[in-house]
């Protein structure tokens, strides 16, 4: 069974965002990352690129596949998870300590139209 | 319409067994046990075994047998005798693959062809089709055969302790047969990893106690995942990547295993003649990247801006550490050691051309 963690808004395409005032870290979540299998590599955005809630912002590979990230949420990246270049694998390991970026929000209204916790566990069927 | 997804012999145990299951060439086979990873560095550095039931077996006899085989197929059967195998492709007469597969000679009159699972019906009705004029008897015998490849360092050893098969009188690319609970069965020291190994081809029954001793032992089952990476690092061809019924194997720079000269001929050796006399428009190179970035199937190869080929494989291998790949690109920028750029999505990445085989495989000659 997979971890979810209340508090934190999640998307069907299965990142999460946890909000601390106006940033919010975006990583994949843990029913993502063992669907997906061994991380090998994670392509970032670099920082003060501009991410748009629905569309891609880089991608998780597992040996086999490349799976695509896309952003919850609109903002700027104001720092990525530079731990994951040298080991992706710590999203296997733990999904929601090891965000991927760290976004300055462009509109906290974005968040009211993802999935609380309760509402992503019905949706993966947990 | 969809056809019914076949099984093979296996495939209750796989189940059992949890693999991540996925249809391939129409069977549902497993991908993976464990992980890619783990499978891939078990057959490495210790052994591994596949379930590769779903490969074809076709067996052609007769007084024409020898002249017929060779006439479909690309590599020559008299360089061989009795007990040996080569590897080779069935071509169209335009120099396009219809497969590539193993040839194994039995007797001088007696060939038992290997062929891709993806293939199968195709590959059957090609032959078929060839064998009009010849007198010959073509057996498809798919159904007849399970297979098992045993592959690995640790491959020979296995073979006699656990499935009491003593297979130190073969050398690589040779085969035996043999009694086995009272039926025959073939023995090849053949597989698909750059390792040494073995592949079993058994009546259904065989081939799952074998699985089962196999299991017992402790030996790591390893799935369609690691098989393509392994295959892969060794430079070899998956048909359907790497060669296609457009993709001819001098485009494919397999062209040691297609002989112009050999004696009747071959369906395509004209149009493969001209291809390697005048040089094909593409042709297939390995590409080394920097960084973890990992070139995928599809993905666009430049040169400068220009898009000038494709990925036909790509993966961050397992044993090298790197990102490398095959790509099908202009002739004209293929040479070694030139510098041409991967787009991987948004990015663009720095390739240097390399040689295709990216491990050496330890074969047992």
């Amino acid at each position: 069974m997979s971890k979810i963690i209340d508090g934190l808004y999640y998307s069907e395409s299965h990142e999460y965002v946890k909000v601390e005032g106006d940033f919010g870290f975006i990583g994949i979540t843990d029913y993502a990352q063992h669907e997906l299998g061994n991380v090998v590599y994670v392509d970032m955005p670099e920082v003060d690129d501009e991410v748009t809630a629905g569309e891609d912002f880089g991608a998780v590979e597992s040996v086999k596949a490349a799976s695509d990230l896309m952003s919850p949420v609109s903002g700027t990246v104001v720092e990525v998870n530079e731990a994951l270049e040298d080991e992706p694998g710590l999203i296997n390991k733990d999904a929601f300590e090891n965000w991927i970026i760290k976004v300055e929000l462009s509109d906290k209204s974005e968040l009211d139209s993802l999935m609380d916790a309760a509402a992503y566990k019905a949706m993966i069927g947990e | 319409m969809t056809e019914e997804i076949k099984v093979t012999c296996l495939h209750d145990r796989h189940v059992a067994l949890g693999a991540l299951m996925s249809p391939f060439a129409g069977y549902d086979m497993p991908i993976q046990y464990v992980d890619i990873t783990t499978e891939h560095n078990a057959v490495r550095q210790k052994v591994g075994v596949f379930d590769v039931s779903h490969m074809g077996e076709v067996e052609i006899t007769g007084p024409d047998a020898a002249k017929f085989t060779n006439y479909i197929f690309t590599n020559d059967i008299n360089t061989i005798k009795a007990g040996q195998i080569l590897y080779g492709m069935m071509l169209y007469p335009d120099g396009g693959t219809v497969d590539d597969l193993l040839v194994y000679r039995v007797d001088d009159n007696d060939f038992f062809l290997v062929i891709n699972a993806a293939n199968i019906d195709k590959d059957v009705a090609w032959i078929m089709e060839q064998a009009k004029n010849f007198d010959v008897k073509v057996d498809h015998q798919s159904e007849q055969y399970g297979q098992i490849a045993v592959q690995g360092p640790e491959a020979e050893k296995t073979m006699g302790a656990v499935l009491g098969i003593d297979t130190t009188d073969l050398t690589f690319y040779t085969f035996k047969k043999m009694e086995y609970d009272g039926k025959t069965i073939i023995v090849s020291r053949t597989g698909y990893t750059g390792e040494d190994g073995f592949e079993v081809y058994a009546d259904p029954a065989i081939i799952c106690k074998m699985w089962d001793q196999l299991m017992e032992a402790g030996v790591q089952p390893c799935g369609l995942g690691c098989r393509d990476t392994l295959r892969f690092e060794a430079g070899l061809p998956l048909y359907g990547d790497e060669l296609t019924p457009e993709i001819s194997p001098i485009a494919a720079t397999f062209g040691m295993f297609v002989k112009l000269d050999k004696e009747g001929g071959f369906i395509g050796r004209d149009a493969c003649a001209q291809q390697k006399a005048e040089g094909t428009p593409k042709k297939l190179v390995g590409l080394e990247l920097e960084g973890k970035a990992i070139p995928r199937h599809g993905y666009e190869v430049l040169d400068g801006e220009n898009v000038v080929g494709y990925i036909t494989t790509g993966y961050h291998s397992i044993t090298l550490d790197k990102s490398v790949a095959f790509a099908l690109v202009d002739r004209a920028v293929g040479a070694l050691g030139n510098t041409l750029n991967v787009r991987i999505r948004k990015k663009v990445f720095p390739a240097v051309v390399v040689k295709k085989r990216f491990y050496t495989p330890n074969y047992k000659k």
